[in-house]
């Protein structure tokens, strides 16, 4: 850790704190993928998570996914509040025994002595309604600041989880800021330079997230969005459907991942209609359950494929 | 005698949990053992938030052998109950078993059957496995590389080790030899996570407790509670401050902390323009830190006192700057929430409340809020309150559930209607009615004392019942999901601690409810029920109840009404007042007063005063203690068996005056004359409420019952007399109704 250069040290910058928590992971043997190429509210709607959680077989990877939460926009004006934010996500399956440590060891990787911190794992269990899906866990305290999640998946897209993934979710503006001392998370130092150099979060994303508020609230076309969700529901059915091999009696599916990528998509749909406020309460659990559905049937889908069928 | 030592090593345990997870391990291994005949002398179970431990001490080192003798077919019986005796019990030939006499069915073989009993490490390596694998986890997972295979381990988190030793306190103990899903029971556990975190070696209770702490853990959570509470009030102290105590705080701190180290922090002074409450609920429930105050002034200060988990090195100073941080962040949105909503009339929250769903069939909060309204200002001069402010107290009282603070802390409704209330200028009685009148929530919760206040918890309480009776969703068995005998218990307490007299069948039928009375906009228009005050000799029958009340409610509905939707009304309003006067027994068991006289002082008159019939069970209580009263008893009870017995063999009634002309004892004429007197001494008296004046006229009437039971044979031969004897007898039993139905009482 030494050796890196100031500018890149996970307490300067936001960039090296990534980097940072990319390495140890790596270091761990996980598959370092890049940001999933859709719209998704959190890290766990991955396939990487999502479906990947499915099945007997290894898997251990880790991500930073951009995540989009319409509702949560402030114009700009919240200190903590983003409707777009990073989240860093690790996913091990089988859970090896010492996840619990390895997640400790990651802190330090960041800067997070636990000589010095008091850190905490406080019962939080999961639940995620779109997905199908439940865990137990904790929420991962730092002085008593909540920074990551830590669930032990039980069951993912309405299928029971065997073998069991562990899976953590780190909150990476939050943690940065903790880490660099700041308070807004328009303040953080981005890119590590000081002076003229220096490109804070807000220079990245300040704009970003005036405009995106004013489209999720005011002007996102909803017409547009009601017919997408519509249609992402649609595909989504259609390419399952279309997704049995021939002959094999529903035993073996080839298009999971592109319908589930409809899934996402309704998804993501969902909350931006949701977000515009054009859903009422009633509608809205009926519009969840649909995702769930959605989810659910891709799940059953991916169990049928290679990379999710027992062996 | 050797003692057993069980750890349950795991991740971190939720706090709620583990209480009864540590008590549920002691019960279910205590449970197994005495089942498998093992008597102990003492345990203890104790958890910390990575472990669950029991001490099991002064159990037999093994079981005790067992006799016991099995009868057999009969000698000489078919081959087939031959072998399959000999398989049951485990004999090799049938010359094994002896044979006994027996002089009525013939011969039949017996076996004696013997079994050792067996090392009680033996057993524990039996059951422990068993245990572990079913204990009552509320939620309970599967982790890692075996939950592949179906019928894994699952556990509250992932399970790491196992300790099981048992053996004399002396000797070196043995292992208890067993594995759960590929973790064997040993003799090693770990410290504490960060200051401690090497494996521990241990024997027995005595050294697996010290070498924890050496280990930085304090096994026993009351033990964590107490430092925790110590350090607090001393860090607290040494400032010239006092430690807001918190006693769930600290149990469910304690369940988060192997090592409680107290540390003290402290937020911008800006933040204590904030209500007390709203900054300890912050600080509280958000942070799990506890709050300090100030003596001088018995107001929080900008202090509050975390709990860590480890000494740092730093001695705290990070852990208590992060902690300010997030501190300083939550009251940063308090500070907002309670600003933003000291913007905001209470009464512009109205509108609102139409649109959330009190109950499907009860309508919107809006219309409870309405009904509330109108039955509390109908309250308002029975209780001595102003109807105007009854009004705005009652229109006003939940408006703050739809506030931003309320919103974030559910707990603070009505304390913080109450500030709101006060801050647009609200009269004082109006801003603590918001409060109150969510009072009292249980047994032990104090009560509204204000007149208005009182106006509006009781139309709350009285809202809630008319209208789930209405539907008919009464609480049954142990299921009360709209907390109904909690409401009726609070109206009871209000009515009797604030003696106030509140007419209930009235009330029930002013509340405008359509369901409950089942008629569409008609209403009971405030009839003071005849049926009920009226002050008929002798009190009412269940006919006489009928009569009245059909002609009650013919007057008022005329024939508008159809009669089934009357009767409909009628028997909820009974069944609602008899729902109350039950509850009213178990309150007044509750409070160790005389309940077994309730039926008998309510029945005779149908009151629906709980007030008179707690007075007049207090009185008949009082009367019952003296000779006088348990004579009187013994009198009419006499009588009424003699009349019941009478009344079946002539398959007649003895209603009606006696005839005078007829006495031709003075006995008689005397208990007619003491009869006479005591109607309309006791009647008068009754009516006045004066109860003490109706029990000693009551008493007037036991030295003629006596002497009447002692002198006159009440079965003449003469059945013009017998006749008229009887009649008489009827009339005590008439009298004494004045003041209470006293076949209903026992004794």
């Amino acid at each position: 850790m030494d050796a890196l250069p100031a500018h890149m040290r996970p307490e300067r910058s936001f960039q090296g704190f990534i980097l940072a928590l990319q390495r140890f992971w790596a270091e761990q043997g996980c598959v370092i993928l890049q940001p999933y190429d859709m719209e998704m509210g959190a890290g766990t709607f991955h396939p990487a998570t999502t479906l990947r959680a499915l099945g007997p077989k290894r898997w251990n990877a880790a991500y930073v996914q951009p995540s989009r939460r319409p509702k949560d926009g402030r114009y700009g004006e919240n200190p903590n509040r983003l409707q777009h934010y990073y989240q860093f996500q690790v996913i091990m399956k089988p859970s090896p025994p010492n996840l619990q440590d390895l997640y400790l060891k990651s802190l330090a990787a960041i800067g997070i002595d636990s000589s010095l911190h008091d850190i905490r794992f406080v019962e939080d269990d999961w639940e995620s309604p779109t997905l199908g899906a439940w865990g137990l866990g904790w929420e991962c305290w730092c002085d008593g600041m909540e920074v990551s999640q830590f669930t032990y998946f039980q069951q993912v897209a309405g299928v029971e989880c065997a073998t069991v993934a562990g899976e953590l979710t780190y909150g990476l503006e939050r943690l940065a800021m903790y880490v660099q001392g700041v308070d807004r998370v328009y303040d953080l130092n981005f890119n590590g330079r000081e002076g003229a150099d220096k490109v804070t979060y807000g220079d990245v994303f300040l704009q970003a997230e005036q405009e995106y508020s004013r489209h999720n609230f005011e002007h996102s076309d909803s017409e547009m969005l009601f017919k997408q969700f519509t249609m992402a529901e649609e595909a989504c059915r259609k390419y399952l459907a279309a997704g049995w091999k021939e002959g094999s009696n529903r035993k073996e599916h080839l298009m999971a991942l592109p319908a589930y990528d409809q899934c996402i998509k309704a998804s993501h749909v969902f909350n931006l209609l949701d977000a515009r406020g054009v859903i009422s309460v009633t509608e809205r659990q009926s519009y969840i359950m649909r995702v769930r559905e959605l989810a659910k049937a891709c799940g059953d889908a991916w169990v049928h494929t290679e990379a999710g069928r027992a062996v | 005698m050797p003692d057993l030592l069980l750890e349950l090593f795991s991740e971190e345990i939720p706090a709620r949990m583990q209480a009864k997870a540590a008590d549920d391990l002691r019960r279910v291994v205590t449970d197994k053992l005495v089942a498998e005949g093992l008597v102990y002398e003492g345990a203890k179970a104790f958890a910390t938030p990575r472990r669950l431990a029991l001490t099991v001490h002064g159990i037999p080192i093994r079981q005790s052998d067992l006799k016991e003798e099995r009868r057999g077919p009969r000698v000489g019986g078919p081959d087939a109950a031959i072998q399959g005796f000999l398989k049951a019990t485990g004999l090799a030939r049938i010359e094994d078993a002896k044979i006994q006499t027996d002089p009525k069915k013939g011969d039949f073989y017996i076996a004696l059957i013997e079994k050792p009993g067996r090392a009680t490490i033996d057993v524990l390596a039996e059951i422990l496995p068993v245990i572990i694998r079913t204990f009552p986890w509320p939620k309970s997972m599967r982790w890692g590389e075996r939950s592949v295979k179906s019928g894994s381990l699952s556990w509250v988190r992932p399970l790491h080790s196992i300790i099981a030793t048992f053996g004399p306190e002396t000797e070196e103990p043995d292992v208890v030899k067993f594995s759960v899903d590929g973790i064997e029971a040993g003799q090693t556990t770990f410290g504490h996570r960060f200051m401690a975190p090497a494996a521990i070696s241990v024997r027995r209770f005595a050294d697996y407790e010290a070498k924890l702490k050496a280990a930085k853990v304090v096994l026993d959570p009351q033990a964590r509670r107490d430092i925790i509470l110590a350090d607090a009030k001393q860090l607290a102290f040494a400032q010239g401050f006092e430690l807001v105590e918190d006693p769930a705080l600290a149990d469910e701190v304690a369940g988060l902390v192997e090592w409680p180290i107290a540390l003290m922090g402290s937020f911008d002074e800006e933040y204590l323009t904030i209500p007390d409450e709203v900054i300890r609920a912050t600080i509280r429930n958000n942070q799990k830190c506890f709050v300090v105050s100030d003596p001088k002034t018995g107001k929080l200060t900008n202090k509050f006192i975390l709990t860590a988990n480890i000494e740092a090195t730093d001695g705290g100073k990070t852990i208590i700057g992060g902690n300010e941080r997030v501190i300083r962040a939550r009251l940063s949105d308090a500070k907002f929430f309670y600003e933003t909503d000291l913007k905001t009339k209470l009464e512009s929250r109205l509108p609102k409340f139409e649109q959330i769903v009190f109950h499907e069939k009860l309508g919107s909060e809006g219309q409870h809020i309405r009904r509330v309204e109108h039955l509390a200002v109908e309250i308002a001069p029975l209780v001595g309150a102003d109807k105007e402010t009854v009004r705005r107290a009652a229109r006003l009282a939940r408006a703050d559930r739809l506030s931003e603070v309320v919103g974030e802390f559910p707990e603070l409704q009505g304390l913080m209607g109450k500030y709101y209330a006060l801050a647009q200028g609200e009269d004082p009685s109006v801003a603590a009615a918001s409060e109150e009148h969510y009072k009292p929530q249980g047994q032990s919760d104090g009560l509204p004392t204000n007149p208005v206040s009182i106006a509006v918890a009781l139309a709350d309480k009285i809202d809630m019942l008319v209208g789930f009776w209405g539907i008919n969703e009464k609480p049954t068995g142990s299921k009360d999901p709209y907390a109904l005998r909690r409401a009726a218990l609070g109206v009871i307490r209000i009515i009797l601690e604030n003696q106030i007299h509140l007419p209930l069948v009235d009330i029930f039928t002013t509340s405008d409810i359509e369901n409950f009375l089942d008629i569409k906009s008609a209403r009971l228009e405030g009839p003071r029920l005849a049926l009920v005050r009226l002050e008929e000799q002798g009190g009412l029958s269940q006919g006489n109840v009928e009569r009245l009340w059909h002609r009650l409610v013919d007057k008022t509905f005329a024939d508008a009404v159809v009669e089934e939707e009357a009767k409909t009304a009628k028997d909820r309003v009974f069944d609602l007042l008899d729902f109350l006067v039950d509850r009213l027994e178990i309150q007044l068991r509750a409070v160790g007063a005389r309940h077994d006289l309730v039926k008998a002082a309510f029945s005779v008159l149908l009151e629906d005063d709980l007030l008179t019939i707690v007075r007049r069970v207090e009185a008949l209580g009082k009367f019952l203690d003296t000779d006088d009263g348990k004579n009187l008893l013994a009198g009419t009870k006499r009588a009424s068996n003699i009349l019941s017995i009478e009344e079946k063999r002539d398959k007649r009634t003895f209603d009606g005056a006696p005839d005078a002309g007829l006495y031709n004892l003075p006995e008689e004429k005397a208990l007619a004359q003491a009869i006479d007197q005591v109607k309309s001494e006791a009647g008068g008296a009754v009516a006045r409420e004066d109860f003490a004046t109706a029990m000693s006229a009551m008493a007037k009437l036991r030295p003629a019952v006596d002497a009447f039971f002692d002198k006159v044979k009440v079965n003449d031969d003469e059945p013009k007399v017998r006749e008229n004897r009887l009649k008489l007898l009827n009339e005590i039993r008439a009298a004494t109704r004045a003041v209470a139905d006293f076949s209903k009482i026992e004794g």
